[in-house]
């Protein structure tokens, strides 16, 4: 017991002076969630707009005034040919144009209609679909503020509420996301690595011919990295909380066990890894590129997995973080308790038990 | 100063935050000497070497190597001199001759000069064979004498050598400093840092370092007869007694 | 001059010689463009609605097929509260639902009016308002037929209507895909330039022979340049690879001014390259370099206008992606691959790449110490 705490000792030692690397590792979640939190939203806002008015006359300029005011468009300039629209939306310097036609009053006076036409960077659908109806917005918006809100007959009127009070400043969901990519980070990328690294100095040698139990000095590379861990995951969650306004929801206890499930897996990963290979910079690759892409990819946080076409639906399954997410996501924003994540976390626990063999049996033979 | 001298230091100093590992060093090296610097590890030996080679700057002294200024005239310096670090340092990854050429490369000789200077190298160490194998999969002795023959092939003035023949076996080791003497001989001063006190009998002249000071530089046999013993060994335990630093 | 032809020579070897970046080099493109651009589908479709119907009308009946037959939605079922229809909408059973009322038919064709309500799960702000719009959509449709029915519009409409035309350029079959691939691809760049830079030079740290380096006469801005050009050539490697998979498989056919990309990912190599390495110059070993580097290129990627608009970015962070080079690549890429965008049209971000790969460079050469 005592060399355990040697041991362990030591790998704590290791890890305070890499100041650099302990930057990183608090410094990711953190400033993930600063940005997830307060920079990164698809709310349509500063949509640059520019405007081919072809009658300049009380209604074109009243329109534009609307348009100048709205929230959702930033109207740079005006164009006076039609050639210059499309060169703006080439180089990005236009999002959208607003073409009124010539003639505008006398149109609407004396025709009874006219047409506004939208010109519209596509690239992004959802992008383009949503600033074309709030641009459609506006323009219905000033139909009804010249010519009152007109009414036809057998109309069916939509009122519509939007629950949850649409923040469009991304959801609540990338927390649990930025929890699993830096445990993903500590326990399998540095876990590996770091083991991997005392093979390349010769060290892993020098320790395996000593008094200890093997089994005991791997062990001993685990256990920082798990208080890492849970330091780190408790940084987070404060964080989410108190600056997010993130709500906990459920009980924190089964929230903190789920984590620790799924550290314990990712450890094993870890551990696996690094019986595969004796050098840093494979176990460096195996654990960002074979590991932590998919799960960034497919563990459901980033990109929707419901739109996923089948086959990559199926190899999302696969992930462990998938799981993971689900729970976290059910525990801490809808309250929910064991009973609704119990065949997720017994999937993690799966996934623990089925690593831990593996690295158990690989390194039994390397030392045999 | 004198320009006969291949390498002048005076007061040479190196503070690390409040530790002094050089600890104001004098002594000169004539030329084509061979001239060792022996010590514990911790002694100071390789720190000392780095400053003459501008590996890091003195806090404070001075010192010549091949009559230019460490302080000012640190790039002229490094193309007149040879090295070999103490971690070995030719790429494991490229074969024999690449890494000759690229050595060769980086200190201006043209690909005749190269070629020749190969030949010659391989047939000396006896590698002709394996000029297409990977440095990496060359016996450790073989690595060493190639690694010193690459750091000369440029025909330096000087060469310093950094513990060189570390973990290597007594016969490789005598093969190594046959080398050493061959390059003496013709005229390259060789300045070599090593804590085996039996090479100390190889070199011309020693300085023994003891926490950071010089404590005894002489030639080998004068200190033997000035310390009434009959090995560099005990010449050195001697000194060391009173040291407060020794490797960890 | 030579010189650098033999650093060159050995730079080359080394990478060839190394299985794990051939393996990066190649593998990761086509994982990430092949993968990636499925996956990444934020495109919305499958809205989930459910349906509350307290009329049971011709009229509401009618309503409802139109809906389940509309392929935006997909059916969560029919229930006869609304109550029901809020817990579904907690359970993520359903992302929206409507509630048609009591005496819907008989009310509209009476009073000439008649309400419906939407209840929107907006905590996805796109799903809300794309599934409120979809929705709004069938019904005006519905409504238009309805009217048609009872009432002749009379020849002379005496209220002024204004149309809205619609002309949606460079992705005319809203293809998630088309929109996704450029940025990978740049972020692929980036990382592989990025990464490949930061730990080549901390490899040679770590494995001594920088020592035997900076002993020799080697210039400083040899010894950078050195390490740059052969990775400054791979970027171009993995830029047609990437190219050439993006065709095949996403179909994305680049048009006649492809130089154009060429011509500005050669100076954004350069300036990432310099990064890499000036990252190098800071850390000691493979690990810390990698995380250093991670860490750097995920706050750059985030940054980048790939995830999320940059416009819709609150201004401190706008001006953080300002002087983020990944922004710029993955502007440039998307400009060229998808709008057709000219050397005229990239002209400002050609300059400000040159300018980030000028100062990069210069502070990984002055950052660099052959002597401590």
């Amino acid at each position: 017991m005592k060399q355990l705490i040697a041991f362990v000792r030591k790998e704590i030692y290791h890890i305070i002076r890499d100041k650099k690397t302990l930057l990183v590792l608090f410094g990711l979640p953190v400033i993930q969630i600063l940005l997830f939190g307060f920079a990164l939203s698809n709310e349509v806002k500063n949509t640059k707009l520019f405007i081919l008015d072809m009658s300049k006359d009380t209604y074109s300029q009243q329109l534009t005034e609307k348009l100048h005011a709205s929230k959702y468009f930033e109207v740079e300039g005006e164009i006076f040919r039609i050639e210059d629209a499309y060169d703006l939306l080439r180089a990005g310097k236009a999002h959208m144009v607003v073409v009124i036609p010539a003639q505008f009053v006398y149109q609407l006076n004396h025709n009874h209609s006219s047409t506004i036409q939208l010109i519209t960077d596509g690239a992004n659908p959802n992008m383009s679909s949503t600033i074309q109806m709030y641009a459609t917005a506006v323009v219905n918006d000033f139909r009804n503020d010249v010519f009152g809100k007109f009414e036809l007959p057998y109309t069916i009127e939509v009122r519509s509420r939007m629950l949850y009070n649409p923040q469009l400043k991304g959801a609540y969901t990338f927390v649990p996301g930025v929890i699993a990519m830096i445990l993903m980070i500590i326990c399998t990328l540095m876990t590996s690595v770091s083991i991997v690294r005392e093979k390349e100095l010769g060290n892993m040698e020098m320790l395996l011919v000593s008094p200890m139990n093997p089994l005991i000095v791997i062990f001993s590379k685990t256990i920082p990295y798990l208080v890492l861990s849970l330091i780190i995951v408790t940084v987070i969650l404060t964080m989410s909380v108190t600056i997010l306004d993130v709500p906990i929801r459920g009980n924190i206890i089964l929230l903190y066990v789920v984590c620790l499930i799924f550290i314990v897996a990712s450890l094993a990963l870890g551990l696996v890894i690094s019986t595969i290979t004796d050098s840093q910079q494979v176990a460096m690759m195996i654990s960002l590129m074979g590991l932590m892409l998919p799960t960034l990819m497919f563990g459901g946080f980033m990109f929707p997995i419901e739109n996923m076409p089948i086959p990559l639906q199926v190899v999302s399954n696969v992930v462990p973080a998938k799981w993971f997410y689900y729970s976290i996501n059910s525990i801490m924003i809808k309250g929910l308790g064991l009973k609704s994540v119990f065949k997720e976390v017994l999937i993690l626990i799966g996934y623990c038990l089925v690593f831990l063999t593996i690295s158990y049996k690989k390194f039994k033979i390397r030392l045999a | 100063m004198s320009s006969n001298y291949s390498i002048v230091a005076n007061q040479l100093t190196k503070i690390f935050g409040e530790f002094k590992a050089v600890d104001e060093i004098s002594f000169h090296v004539e030329k084509g000497e061979i001239f060792g610097f022996l010590g514990a590890n911790g002694a100071g030996k390789t720190t000392a070497m780095r400053m003459l080679t501008g590996l890091i700057k003195p806090t404070s002294g001075k010192a010549t190597v091949a009559g230019f200024d460490i302080f000012t005239e640190s790039e002229q310096i490094k193309r007149n001199i040879g090295y070999m670090s103490q971690k070995f340092s030719l790429y494991q990854d490229l074969k024999v001759w690449e890494n000759i050429e690229f050595y060769g490369g980086l200190y201006g000789m043209n690909k005749m000069e190269i070629n020749t200077a190969t030949a010659e190298l391989l047939e000396k160490l006896e590698l002709t064979k394996e000029i297409n194998v990977l440095v990496g999969d060359l016996p450790l002795g073989w690595k060493q004498k190639l690694a010193f023959s690459i750091s000369i092939i440029h025909k330096p003035n000087i060469v310093f050598l950094d513990e060189p023949t570390g973990g290597v076996d007594p016969v490789t080791r005598r093969q190594f400093w046959n080398l050493i003497y061959e390059a003496a001989e013709r005229g390259i001063t060789i300045f070599v840092t090593t804590h085996y006190m039996d090479e100390a009998e190889y070199c011309q002249r020693v300085a023994i370092m003891v926490d950071g000071k010089i404590e005894a530089m002489d030639e080998p046999a004068r200190l033997k007869r000035d310390f009434k013993t009959n090995s560099m060994d005990d010449v050195f335990y001697r000194l060391a007694r009173q040291a407060k630093r020794s490797d960890p | 001059m030579t010189t650098f032809i033999f650093i060159l020579k050995k730079e080359f070897r080394q990478i060839f010689r190394d299985p794990a970046i051939l393996r990066l080099i190649f593998i990761m493109p086509m994982l990430q463009l092949i993968v990636l651009p499925f996956a990444a589908d934020y495109e919305i479709k499958n809205i989930k609605i459910g349906i509350i119907d307290h009329d049971h009308s011709d009229y509401s009946r009618t309503l409802v097929s139109k809906i389940e037959n509309s392929t935006y939605f997909r059916l969560t079922g029919y229930t006869h509260t609304f109550k029901e229809g809020l817990q579904w909408i907690e359970d993520e059973k359903a992302d929206l639902v409507i509630e048609i009322p009591h005496r819907f038919e008989a009310t509209l064709i009476r009073e000439s009016k008649a309400d419906v309500l939407l209840a929107i799960n907006a905590v996805n702000g796109t799903k809300g308002n794309l599934g409120a719009a979809y929705t709004l959509g069938i019904i005006q449709q519905f409504n238009q037929n309805i009217r048609v029915e009872w009432f002749q519009m009379p020849e002379f409409n005496p209220e002024p209507m204004i149309d809205v035309t619609y002309t949606s350029l460079y992705n005319p079959h809203r293809n998630y895909q088309l929109f996704m691939v450029p940025g990978i691809l740049a972020v692929l760049l980036t990382m592989v330039g990025g990464f490949l830079s930061a730990l080549n030079i901390v490899k040679e740290k770590e494995i001594g022979t920088i020592e035997q380096l900076n002993v020799s006469p080697i210039k400083k801005y040899q010894f950078i340049m050195g390490k740059i050009v052969p990775f400054w050539l791979l970027g171009f490697v993995i830029l047609t690879v990437g190219l050439v998979i993006s065709f095949i498989v996403h179909g994305i056919v680049p048009g006649s001014n492809i130089y154009v990309l060429y011509v500005f990912s050669a100076l954004y190599l350069f300036a990432i390259l310099g990064f890499g390495l000036l990252l190098s110059n800071f850390t000691n070993t493979q690990q810390q370099a990698m995380m250093v580097a991670f860490f750097f290129m995920l706050i750059f990627i985030l940054l980048s206008g790939l995830y999320t608009p940059i416009e819709s970015m609150p201004p401190w962070a706008q001006v953080v992606a300002a002087f983020n080079p990944v922004s710029y690549m993955v502007e440039v890429m998307r400009m060229v691959l998808l709008k057709g965008a000219t050397i005229k049209d990239i002209w400002p971000h050609i300059r400000i790449i040159f300018v980030f790969g000028v100062v990069l460079n210069f502070f990984a050469i002055y950052s660099y110490n052959k002597t401590n």
